[in-house]
């Protein structure tokens, strides 16, 4: 079980972008940490991987464990020994190499020959395109695919828990239902999965249990099908005016104003 | 009768020039990519351009120097041929250079990591002078023989005249690019080229970057070790290693330009090119107008040309220019 307590970060030592979250995700199940762009959700990723170093972040409170044991202090090679990968947001697939190199790197902790087996079996079956696109340059492929090979490239290292950043982004609605599913087909194998996600009905409807974040702060959690009924939630998570319009998140001043429920 | 033997000879010192100036080029240019190889390695790796290079391959030829010639070690403790003790006191001074390439990526520039990289030139820059300025100091100012078993013997073959040297040069050279086209089909190659390619996304595989840019180190030092022996024995060099050894170096900035910075087979491709047309320019181009050293000026000519019609070299890749 991963369990994050009162994380607070610190960017470039002066700007404080997680006020303390708190969250877990249990072996075995699929959790949903949904929020706005800026709430610090890819932050809170960082944290749990050891990649804050790269964004001169720093953890200023809090806590990481895993399993018991505390990682935030852990590089991120040891964490993902431990047994936690993620895929980072907008794929960062290695684009001049080919596909099944893309792979390999993602096995590259997995020391045991037949685990890295097992784990490239498991890829090839959970995405045949690609095993027919195995040689072909990463950079090449389309964007779906490119998602496919960074949701495989994280598997390759057999994790006990996937972490996901917006795994939907950019993709077309039929994606969208092929990456879920994908999603749910690896919980059911056993790996915990946490899902960031601006599609938050996706999200909501394979998770176990969701957080909804602002402003570097938890909001809410809880039941995703209570979240999914929440008036609010609807409103300003999925979009959904009262008559069922499109509203736009970007209406900040308004969300602001509204925020007031929360607290 | 006497007229048709001399447009034999002729013709005879006319294919001997040409294919002097091949061989040459072919022997010269071995080194350049040698250093060419390292320098890009590293490059590509760590996006530290290494202003060091040229004071270590002095180092590792200094280094062979000594482990041959003074020590006798560790070949003289091994006995058998006197060709085969040198050969593995030199592999031996060329692992050092290695160890010394991942101890000054450890000390010197893993702190600079995310400082500008202006800066971290900067750094390597002033780790050229300190190695020098040791180096020299164990050579002070008498050139130090190699103590190599090539000495000033000339294969001959045909039309082809090569030092033992130059033959050596060249072999080595094609098992070493050969080794490094391997490597990088490895674990830890594989790994090496996913870092330059995205080094967050690295870590986030597990790769342990710092370890990465180690072992780059290690490879470009040694790569350079091997330049600075060839380039200092004959007929490169008359009497060993040198303090202009370090110098040699900047002769293959050409080369890596002409390659493209950040292209491994650019390297190598781009330095037999300016190998070749150094040696061409230094065969043929012998009229007095240009002077005597005309041939020195050949390789920048002919990178500024490539420049001009492929501003990111021949295999470079336009991001680079982003850096
Ligand atoms: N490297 C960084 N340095 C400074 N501020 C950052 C950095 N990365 C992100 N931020 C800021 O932190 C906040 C949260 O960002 P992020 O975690 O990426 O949010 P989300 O993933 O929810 O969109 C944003 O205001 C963003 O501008
Ligand atoms: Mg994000």
């Amino acid at each position: 079980m991963l369990e994050v307590a009162n994380l607070e970060v610190v960017y470039n030592d002066v700007v404080l972008v997680l006020r303390g979250i708190s969250l877990q995700v249990p072996d075995g199940e699929i959790v949903a940490l949904l929020g706005a762009n800026g709430a610090g959700k890819t932050t809170t990723l960082r944290a749990i991987g050891g990649l804050l170093d790269v964004h001169e972040g720093d953890i200023t409170k809090g806590s990481v464990t895993w399993n018991g044991e505390r990682i935030d202090k852990k590089e991120p090679a040891e964490i993902v020994r431990a047994g936690i990968t993620q895929v980072l947001e907008g794929r960062r697939i290695f684009g001049e190499m080919n596909v099944e190199d893309n792979l390999r790197t993602g096995a590259f902790t997995n020391r045991n020959k037949s685990s890295v087996d097992t784990a490239y079996t498991r890829v090839m079956d959970l995405f045949p395109v690609l095993g027919e696109r195995r040689k072909a340059v990463a950079g090449y492929l389309s964007g779906g695919e490119q998602q496919m090979l960074a949701i495989g490239r994280a598997l390759m290292a057999d994790p006990k828990l996937l972490i996901l950043d917006e795994p939907s982004l950019g993709l077309a609605p039929k994606l969208v239902q092929q990456i879920k599913d994908i999603i749910v087909d690896i919980n059911k194998q056993g790996t915990a999965v946490l899902l960031i996600e601006q599609n938050a009905t996706m999200a909501l409807s394979i998770a176990n249990h969701g957080y909804i974040m602002e402003n570097g702060k938890l909001v809410m959690d809880g039941d995703p099908k209570k979240l999914l009924e929440d008036e609010d939630v609807q409103e300003f998570y999925l979009g959904l005016h009262g008559s069922g319009e499109r509203k736009s998140f970007r209406d900040v001043k308004h969300y602001k104003r509204r925020k007031r429920w929360l607290s | 009768m006497s007229l048709l033997i001399l447009a034999q000879a002729a013709a005879d010192s006319g294919v001997d020039k040409f294919v002097g100036a091949i061989t040459n080029g072919l022997s010269l240019g071995a080194i350049y990519a040698l250093l060419a190889l390292g320098f890009v390695i590293i490059f590509k790796a760590t996006q530290v351009i290494s202003f060091a290079h040229g004071a270590v391959a002095a180092l590792g030829a200094y280094l062979v120097a000594y482990f041959a010639t003074v020590l006798n070690f560790p070949g003289g403790a091994l006995g058998g041929p006197a060709w085969l003790q040198w050969t593995v006191s030199a592999v031996f001074a060329v692992l050092a250079t290695a160890v010394v390439g991942l101890v000054l990526e450890r000390v010197a520039i893993r702190p600079m990591i995310g400082e500008p990289i202006f800066s971290i030139a900067m750094v390597t820059i002033g780790l050229d002078i300190v190695i020098r300025t040791i180096t020299n100091d164990f050579i002070s100012t008498d050139p130090r023989p190699l103590g190599d078993p090539f000495g000033t013997n000339i294969w001959e073959a045909g039309p082809i005249s090569m030092a033992y040297s130059e033959v050596a040069t060249i072999i080595v050279t094609i098992v070493l690019v050969l080794a490094i086209a391997w490597f990088f089909r490895s674990r830890i190659g594989v790994a090496m080229r996913a870092t330059a390619f995205d080094q967050e996304a690295a870590m986030a595989q597990g790769i342990s970057v710092g370890r990465i840019f180690a072992i780059a180190w290690a490879i470009g030092a040694g790569l350079a070790a091997v330049a600075g022996i060839f380039s200092s024995v004959f007929p490169r060099a008359s009497q060993g290693v040198s303090a202009e050894t370090a110098f040699f170096a900047f002769r293959a900035f050409p080369a890596i330009i002409l390659g493209g910075l950040d292209s491994v087979p650019g390297a190598v491709v781009g330095g037999f090119v300016i190998g070749l047309a150094e040696s061409f320019a230094g065969k043929y181009m012998t009229w007095s107008g240009f002077g005597v050293g005309f041939s020195g000026i050949v390789p920048y000519l002919v990178m500024m040309l490539v420049l001009l019609v492929r501003p990111y070299g021949l295999f470079g890749t336009e991001e680079i220019r982003r850096v």
